[in-house]
């Protein structure tokens, strides 16, 4: 969508070669970006499934968690927006010690909410691009409710393909993880060393 | 004869009028305070009334940790999970017809149409509504509900509300439960003995919730640093997701453009 003139060009020089190429070729470029932005998904979902069907002790089952989560998604970015703009004071070593912690803080929370998951399934619908990444919605079917939905958003601004937020029915994990940091942070006084220290003793 | 007969049931008439005066009354209100107060992105929160909401919630929050969650607790582990079910398929049951008016009311017609469909099937096959039968043939329950309808017919949320007991809501999802209490078809043509054992069914399904979500509203009110704002951003985002306000493209927030999401 960025470079319209380029397809244009690329039409041009396929009429000459002539055939169907002109319309393939952007568009193949275009769907790859969708249909690894889907896959990324696929696969974080059967991990989690993996982890989730084999029977391991919690323990066990939160370090899979963990690597799942540092394996798909974008930890450094999404523990910087947790700071907000306390991130844009912090030193770089802070901010090392604050996204190691975070790592372990967030996969721990949410690694013993997917216990809820037991036995249900997550299907990945489509994707779409969205500003500079990519939205993908899933839903999820879980015992004895109705299905609901789960919307990952993908990135390769990292330089690697990875998520970095998740709407589950709407809500927005960034943002909830945002508000919890920040008041982290407030109940500290704005200590920044304490909150790390704290987050690393929790979970 | 007609006057006599008037005369010994004034209520029904009465609470008719009554009910339409106090509808138009709270349409009203809530048109006021929403035309004052209105978000405009999904990440919008106006919360004027935040001192007294912190209150009830801390009110709230004492209720659950003294009454509710280890009554929940209890009540889930005695009762079997198929009773469970059956409650709050019974519980949703009385609710649909609402739905319906709800439904119609939005000239939502494919989902006045679905929920109908619920309706007569889980009455029939689903023995009065305790089994979900419609579900198991794609109809999944698709619940609607005054505040709703205002939503439709363009009043924006208005003001963050905690309610005591209730929880999380909103100045105009109030105004909704207040209408929906008031005008509940269900409920309009049964006798007090009925109407009892529907709030009993309510409570119930309510303690039934409360235990099988239990570890996510405990993470939220137990676990977070500040459960109040945990608490009205979750309220608040499942809301308007359950209102059909869909993540606009440009509200979608690209940390890779803005690093601190100022």
């Amino acid at each position: 969508m960025a470079n319209k003139s380029g397809i244009n060009r690329r039409s041009g020089l396929a009429l000459v070669l002539g055939g169907m190429a002109a319309s393939v070729i952007p568009n193949l470029a275009f769907a790859m970006n969708e249909r690894s932005a889907k896959k990324l998904v696929d696969r974080v979902v059967a991990d989690i499934n993996a982890v989730i069907d084999s029977g391991k002790s919690e323990d066990q089952m939160l370090a899979d968690f963990e690597k799942i989560f540092v394996d798909y998604a974008d930890v450094a970015t999404i523990a910087r927006y947790a700071l907000g703009v306390e991130a844009r004071a912090a030193s770089p070593s802070q901010l090392k010690a604050f996204t190691a912690a975070f790592q372990k803080y967030i996969s721990t929370k949410y690694g013993k909410r997917f216990r809820e998951f037991i036995g249900g399934k997550v299907e990945v619908q489509d994707a779409r691009a969205v500003k500079s990444f990519f939205e993908v919605k899933t839903i999820a079917h879980l015992q004895g409710s109705a299905p609901f939905e789960v919307t990952f958003l993908v990135s390769d601004g990292s330089g690697e393909e990875k998520f970095f937020n998740m709407f589950i029915e709407g809500l927005n994990m960034l943002l909830s993880e945002r508000t919890e940091i920040g008041a982290m942070l407030d109940k500290r006084k704005g200590d920044l060393d304490k909150l790390i220290a704290d987050l690393k003793s929790a979970g | 004869m007609f006057r006599k007969y008037r005369s010994q049931n004034p209520p029904i008439v009465l609470s008719n009028v009554g009910v339409r005066v106090s509808r138009l009354a709270l349409v009203g209100l809530v048109t006021l305070v929403s035309a004052c107060s209105s978000p405009q992105g999904l990440e919008d929160i106006t919360d004027p009334y935040e001192s007294s909401n912190r209150k009830v919630h801390e009110l709230n929050k004492s209720l659950d940790r003294a009454v509710l969650r280890p009554v929940a607790r209890v009540y889930t582990d005695i009762v079997p999970k198929p009773v469970l079910i059956g409650i709050s398929n019974f519980s949703n049951f009385l609710d649909m017809p609402g739905n319906v008016v709800n439904d119609l009311l939005q000239l939502n017609l494919g989902n006045a149409l679905k929920n109908s469909g619920r309706f007569v099937i889980n009455g029939t096959v689903g023995i009065l509504g305790l089994y979900d039968a419609a579900a198991e043939v794609g109809l999944y329950a698709d619940d609607s509900d005054f505040g709703e309808t205002l939503h439709v017919w363009g009043i924006g949320e208005g003001a963050y509300l905690e309610l005591p007991v209730m929880g999380g809501s909103t100045t105009r999802d109030t105004t909704g439960i207040v209408v929906d209490a008031l005008f509940n078809p269900m409920t309009a043509f049964l006798s007090d003995y009925w109407k009892l054992s529907g709030t009993g069914i309510k409570t119930l399904d309510m303690l039934g919730e409360r235990g099988r979500f239990g570890s996510t509203v405990d993470s939220v009110l137990y676990d977070s640093a500040d459960s109040y704002s945990q608490s009205r951003l979750f309220y608040l985002q499942s809301r308007r997701h359950e209102l059909g306000l869909e993540q606009a493209e440009e509200d979608y927030f690209d940390p890779y453009e803005d690093l601190y999401g100022e």
